[in-house]
């Protein structure tokens, strides 16, 4: 497979970027992308090139680390993949593709393909965890009775992996879906609902601060999301934020 | 409360209550409408009582106003925000691949339904406010038929009115149906309201569209 690469390359995060185009050959179906990605790389190298950074870690789409914005999409054509996980039999011998890091005033580029998601990170800092008294005498999770429908929801919500494929996709590059499924993974467990009502209102205030835009309810996050988080938890994140901002 | 005003999910919340509002108003405003299709008596009794009624006049009026002003600053207020949270531009954006046209386009909608707001005013609302508060001329509860009629006289002005419900129902169609996710309700019961929401974005569209072009026929 031959194919036209369009690729953003930006020196360091204060430098100007901007697309540069790459000729490749010798690609094969069953390669992933990050694969056809490290056959550009290796052919730079040995041009005495600059390889492109772009940010990858378990290859297996359980870290969150693999990002870019292929031809227009987080994650690229596919669903309910990571960019590690999609193949380049996706892909027609002679394409064009786009590749861009995802992009987000809140999510600065550090390199190439590289970005800073270390917002996501405060996000959760805020309040995405549970205060349990450590000191040997912890009760077992398992021993609290659970519905096993609000389980199940608190799971589904707890499968993302905060790789930040729904600020890329989101036209006003608002990170609703991820917080909001931090903010239900706790919010559907008894064990999340002591501190339900400060955990919501403090990570949405991060999130805000951070500078993510505003949630329009286009939906696009929850069609590129990698984990098929559902709206359902924005809405449960709404529902949260109102009932804990008039308790005051 | 303080961080009520200042935060996105409040900002969300009152777009949504500010919409489902003016969908209500929408809702009363084609029933007064609808009248005129098949009475002229009607029209003109629900017409005479909304014009003179206090209530209507000097409560729900200026409410209705500051709704309408209130949806159209907060739209572009969240829009402007939301281009800033994106400074760098996708060199491509697919955007068609996981959201629709509607969703997407929310302030093109907006702004054309805008513009027929101005018209509308220009052709009813200013009209009728001179008529009582500035020349306080006799009320006669059988102008507004007539009125009505001489409005839809021009075909390019029954088109205009046509083609701006078209763009109301491309603007319903996303918002009111979202409204119920921007207030939390979003469950396995709300896909029955859901599916309201979406068929009202096109009935009560259409309906004025007849509307119109009945007025337009019937002169």
């Amino acid at each position: 497979m031959n194919l036209t690469l369009k690729i953003w390359r930006q020196k360091d995060a204060k430098s100007k970027g901007k697309m540069v185009d790459y000729q490749i050959s010798g690609i094969e179906g069953d390669m992933s992308f990050l694969e056809m990605l490290d056959v550009l790389n290796e052919d730079l190298i040995a041009k005495g090139e600059e390889p492109v950074v772009f940010d990858h870690d378990c290859r297996e789409g359980i870290c969150g680390s693999c990002s870019l914005q292929i031809n227009g999409e987080p994650h690229g054509p596919d669903r309910l993949i990571t960019t590690c996980q999609l193949h380049m039999r996706m892909f027609n011998d002679g394409d064009t593709i786009y590749i861009e890091p995802f992009r987000a005033k809140a999510f600065p580029v550090i390199k190439d393909l590289m970005v800073d998601r270390s917002a996501f990170d405060r996000i959760q800092h805020a309040g995405g965890y549970i205060s349990v008294n450590t000191s040997g005498n912890t009760i077992d999770a398992n021993a609290i009775p659970v519905n096993k429908e609000n389980a199940d929801d608190a799971f589904a919500a707890a499968t993302c992996i905060g790789c930040g494929a729904c600020v890329a996709a989101c036209k006003n590059a608002s990170a609703m879906l991820f917080t909001s499924a931090k903010v239900s993974q706790f919010a559907l467990l008894p064990q999340g609902q002591v501190e339900a009502s400060e955990r919501v209102l403090a990570m949405v205030n991060q999130m805000d601060e951070e500078g993510f835009g505003n949630c329009t309810n286009t939906g696009a996050c929850e069609i590129e999301c990698p984990k098929g988080i559902s709206l359902e938890n924005i809405a449960r994140m709404n529902r949260e934020y109102l009932s804990a901002s008039l308790k005051g | 409360m303080g961080g009520l005003i200042r935060s996105s999910i409040a900002r969300k919340v009152a777009m949504a209550l500010s919409g489902l509002f003016l969908v209500f108003f929408l809702l009363q405003h084609f029933t007064i409408n609808f009248t005129s299709v098949f009475s002229a008596d009607i029209f003109n009794e629900l017409s005479h009582f909304m014009g003179t009624n206090p209530l209507v006049q000097f409560v729900l009026q200026p409410i209705l106003i500051f709704g309408v002003i209130f949806h159209f600053i907060m739209g572009f207020v969240l829009e402007l925000k939301n281009k800033n949270a994106r400074a760098v531009k996708y060199a491509k954006y697919n955007g068609a691949a996981n959201a629709s046209w509607m969703s997407r386009n929310m302030i093109y909608s907006g702004l054309v339904v805008l513009a027929f707001l101005g018209l509308h005013f220009y052709d009813f609302w200013v009209p009728e406010m001179v008529y009582k508060y500035v020349e306080f001329a006799p009320e006669d509860p059988t102008r507004y038929y007539t009125e009505l009629l001489h409005r839809f006289e021009s075909p390019v002005r029954t088109g205009l009115y046509a083609l701006s419900f078209v763009f109301l129902a491309l603007h319903l169609w996303h918002g009111f149906a979202s409204s119920f996710q921007s207030v939390g309700f979003n469950n396995k019961y709300s896909t029955g309201a859901t599916k309201f929401a979406k068929a009202f974005s096109i009935v009560i569209p259409v309906g004025f569209i007849i509307v119109a072009i009945v007025l337009h026929f019937k002169h």
